[in-house]
């Protein structure tokens, strides 16, 4: 090895033998919990909300373009594969906004006790759920 | 992860290594970043949906003239430079933390930089040019 980072990932058996230590956390062995699965989760939506930008700026480039290709882009929203698209993003968005909101009180130093935690994890999960359909009822309402 | 025996080369300790060169004096910056952005697209967030959502089914020349009005093309670049910085710090943590090779990991992070920078400048100068052109 040539980093000394690695040198803390070496042990030495009984026999005095090097050894590679094992990689932790091992997600393949921990049960999964409320806490965990909703970090995952955010890293998750993160990653699908930056995969959506691509069609909002299409829709901005194609507003700036033409009448032709904001209809086509348009097209594509409306369609089933892009308002099932849409509808996925948009539980992402309030899941991660949700979400981004616990980080920053826990930023601050609230929520950490244990009970605390599990609470607001449910909470964003409800709030999700809530505003997801909320918008969706508005969207249709709107239509 | 058994592969061979590991060998231990270097003898010098990371507290060794960075004994006398001081602090890096950015190690809160990107974390800070993260929560500055963040912050700014909890309003930005509510303000643009409830914008988008009031648009389904105009024409185009009505998102033209919403979008290119001094107000509200002030709010969308705010909210396209706090989006896709945030948008890249977040990504970047996710390379860094999954991509353990050196070399395509610095690979993964400029393609990330250069999507993130080229969506970014796209966005921005189409509400540009609504701004300034209709």
């Amino acid at each position: 090895m040539t980093d000394v980072r690695d040198a803390l990932m070496v042990g030495r058996t009984s026999d005095g033998k090097l050894v590679r230590r094992p990689l932790s956390p091992h997600l393949q062995v921990y049960k999964p919990q409320i806490t965990s699965t909703l970090s995952i989760l955010h890293r998750v939506t993160g990653i699908a909300l930056s995969v959506g930008t691509l069609v909002l700026v299409w829709w901005l480039v194609a507003a700036a373009t033409s009448d032709a290709a904001f209809v086509r882009a348009n097209g594509f929203i409306g369609s089933w594969f892009g308002m099932l698209l849409l509808f996925g993003w948009t539980v992402a968005l309030w899941f991660h906004f949700c979400a981004g909101i616990r980080h920053l009180a826990w930023d601050m130093g609230y929520g950490f006790e244990l009970a605390t935690a599990h609470a607001t994890g449910k909470l964003v999960l409800a709030a999700t759920a809530v505003l997801s359909v909320l918008t969706w009822v508005v969207i249709f309402a709107v239509r | 992860m058994a592969d061979k025996a590991p060998q231990i080369a270097i003898r010098r300790s990371m507290l060794g290594r960075a004994r006398g060169l001081g602090a890096a004096k950015s190690g809160t910056a990107h974390w800070w970043a993260l929560k500055t952005t963040s912050f700014a697209l909890i309003p930005l967030t509510l303000w643009f949906l409830a914008s988008v959502i009031g648009l389904i089914g105009a024409p185009r020349a009505a998102v033209a003239a919403w979008a290119g009005g001094a107000i509200t093309a002030t709010l969308l670049l705010a909210t396209i430079a706090a989006l896709f910085h945030h948008m890249y710090l977040g990504v970047q943590t996710v390379i860094e933390d999954y991509i353990h090779h050196e070399r395509s990991r610095m690979a993964w992070l400029l393609v990330a930089q250069g999507v993130a920078w080229l969506l970014a400048l796209a966005s921005a100068i189409s509400v540009l040019k609504l701004a300034f052109t209709g």
